[in-house]
């Protein structure tokens, strides 16, 4: 087991740059999440890793190596693709065998190793059986097989579970949560589905262009994001965010002095008043501030002090979500519990939020950066 | 299912049936028209080599016999003898498969490791190199004849294994063909191997080949069917005292002018193109997959 270590490290193709000084450690043991859409620069911050790729600049450290110019296969990693990677040709036994017999570990030793590895996947079974006549999951399993038959340092994650449906998704998920939970094995895994990413990880490490964006528990990351793009990426759906500007109100001991007025945040004819905590954190920024709202913070209330219409109506099941328009255009989501009214489509409705001051995030308009402390 | 779901989704139970019905006897018209013309082509091909193994089996007097006999009532199996002894055609068949098996072993080596490099290496001029092996199937063999037979000859080659076979071991239709098949495998392959340890000798060997072995066995087909076929070149790059003449060339040798030889000429022939009706016969499925690859989807 190791921690990994990216230091400053840039990957070029071109004119492009993948990752940009990308700095990040992954303690021995952790499961770390790399969060990204499609082309943010983690599958190749995944293959620096590997030495699948070359690092333009900065050192990737496994341990306390510096494997900068190591060959892939001196770096004791093992990779889990997301097309599984398995040799079409071989059997299940073979494929799991395969790491094994280039490392000159003898065949008695390789059977039980293949075995054993078999038997913590539940593949005994399928042993004789060539990739073509498993299930995507079963793949899957032969391919966490293949994987951990050789004890890496690391393991590496491409999106492993894209590829499968989405009740199968759910169960492989929790199969590489209690799998790595037992190995305690260093992994870095990949994938562009937040769900994924906040169920798995022990911290999760947002990507986007190239860049790190944050790095946090997923529930410190849901609470507090350090940015508007962690702030939209993460949850489902996603943060409102609406463009406004902070107002004070004057208070009604202000002519006496040392007292304070509500601070507000306008927007489109509708004024959210901050509780006092958030006011007293953002007081002196702004003016212009983007405020962001989970969509579980707000509920449709005569009370509430945004005014929209609805456009759609979402119907999940256990909740729904209620998708409305302000007077301006901006589009704000409301997560209701399944035993709320459902409005109708066009009506025009109140938004209120919650009072908690969590439920409030505020933004700098120009940076994105959080206001308002870490 | 509710029952209206049920009803929008299944067609009317006459449409249904009368859909089909209606196309049978066009699709039946079709399939019989298909198989005529097919029979007829391969009555086309195989009636010429059925009649040569028909009077390669007939007694000298019968071949001039008017109609010719479709069917040898006592066949002579005395002329194959003949053949493969005094006409020397074990001689013949013997080079001819030495020379077709350097070839053949040779072709698929070097297209193996050509067709990898372009594949999977990165290398400068990768692009302007594999457009030069494409151009060499643009440039028929009787171009280079006279510079082949010179460089032969210079080496000291001719009337030679080395000389009947070295100027073919490598193909450009190998070359492209087996990169086509090793660029349908995954690249992740290639990483997870890579991951695992193995170098590229060890993943063409291990993981490349035997993936490509349908392209592999097309390439040997071809490549035996040429080499076996070939004429031209043997009859120029051998000669001298004991010359080094392979079956094509054999044949030759055993066609005289009288009648009474025809069906031994003709016996050699039937022993000449045996070993490709069984090679054509094992490798039969690879040679239509190789042939129709990409025109099926």
């Amino acid at each position: 087991m190791a921690q990994v270590s990216f230091d400053g490290v840039t990957k070029r193709f071109g004119d492009t740059t993948a990752v940009d000084d990308l700095t990040l450690s992954i303690p021995d043991g952790e499961l770390l999440v790399l969060l990204g859409s499609s082309g943010c620069g983690k599958t190749t911050a995944l293959r620096l890793v590997a030495g699948l790729e070359e690092i333009s600049a900065g050192t990737v450290s496994i341990g306390e190596r510096v494997v900068n110019e190591v060959d892939p296969k001196d770096r004791d990693v093992a990779m889990v693709f997301q097309s599984y990677a398995l040799y079409p040709h071989l059997t299940v036994a073979k494929n799991i065998e395969f790491p094994l017999r280039q490392r000159g570990v003898d065949k008695e030793e390789r059977t039980t190793k293949v075995k054993r590895a078999a038997e913590t996947l539940g593949l005994g079974d399928l042993l004789g059986r060539k990739p073509g006549q498993l299930s995507g999951g079963q793949r899957q399993r032969v391919a966490l097989a293949r994987a951990i038959v050789r004890e890496p340092l690391v393991f590496l994650m491409d999106e492993p579970l894209s590829n499968l449906d989405a009740a199968l998704r759910v169960q492989t998920r929790a199969d590489i949560v209690e799998l790595q939970n037992r190995l305690k094995t260093t992994t870095l895994y990949v994938t562009h589905d937040q769900v994924e990413a906040m169920t798995m990880g022990h911290r999760i490490a947002v990507m986007s262009e190239g860049k790190l964006q944050q790095v946090a528990a997923p529930e410190a990351l849901y609470a507090k994001p350090t940015n508007v793009f962690v702030a939209h990426f993460l949850g489902s759906p996603g943060m409102n965010l609406v463009e406004g500007m902070l107002v004070e109100s004057a208070s009604a001991d202000a002519s006496g002095g040392g007292g304070r007025g509500t601070l507000s945040v306008a927007f489109a004819g509708a004024s959210v008043p901050l509780p006092a905590e958030v006011a007293d954190s953002v007081r002196g920024s702004g003016p212009d501030v983007v405020l962001g709202l989970r969509p579980e913070a707000l509920h449709l209330s005569p009370d509430g002090v945004i005014g929209a219409s609805v456009i759609i109506v979402e119907l999940l099941g256990a909740e729904t979500h209620v998708i409305c328009h302000t007077e301006t255009g901006a589009r704000i989501i409301v997560r209701q519990g399944a035993g709320a009214p459902k409005p109708r489509i066009g009506e025009p409705v109140r938004i209120a939020v919650e009072p908690d001051p969590e439920a409030y995030h505020l933004f700098d308009s120009s940076s994105g950066n959080r206001l308002g402390g870490p | 299912m509710p029952a209206d779901t049920a009803r929008a989704v299944a067609p009317p139970a006459d449409v249904a049936a009368a859909s089909p019905r209606m196309h049978r006897p066009r699709r039946r018209l079709r399939t019989i028209g298909s198989y005529t013309l097919l029979t007829a082509a391969a009555v086309v091909v195989i009636f010429p080599i059925y009649i040569t193994v028909v009077n390669s089996l007939l007694r000298p007097d019968q071949l001039v016999q008017q109609p010719p006999p479709l069917f040898p009532r006592t066949p002579q199996w005395h002329d194959y003898t003949a053949a493969w002894t005094t006409g020397q055609m074990s001689k013949y068949v013997a080079t001819s498969a030495i020379m077709t098996a350097i070839i053949v072993v040779g072709q698929l080596v070097t297209s193996i490791l050509a067709a990898y490099a372009f594949a999977f290496l990165r290398f400068p001029f990768k692009r302007t190199l594999f457009l030069v092996c494409l151009v060499t199937l643009m440039i028929p063999f009787e171009v280079t004849f006279i510079t082949n037979l010179d460089t032969v000859t210079s080496l000291h080659w001719f009337n030679t294994y080395a000389g009947l076979s070295i100027p073919f071991l490598a193909t450009g239709f190998g070359i492209f063909l087996l990169r086509q098949a090793f660029l349908q495998i995954p690249r992740d392959l290639q990483e997870a191997a890579q991951l695992d340890g193995y170098g590229h000798l060890r993943f063409m060997t291990r993981v490349a080949v035997p993936l490509a072995r349908p392209s592999l066995a097309a390439l040997a087909v071809f490549s035996f069917l040429g080499a076996w076929n070939q004429y031209l070149w043997p009859l120029v790059s051998t000669g001298g005292t004991t010359p080094l003449y392979t079956v094509q060339i054999g044949l030759k040798e055993l066609l005289g002018t009288e009648v009474s030889q025809i069906p031994v000429s003709l016996a050699g022939a039937v022993i000449a193109f045996v070993p490709l009706v069984i090679l054509l016969i094992i490798f039969q499925k690879q040679l239509v997959r190789s042939l129709t690859a990409g025109a099926v989807k």
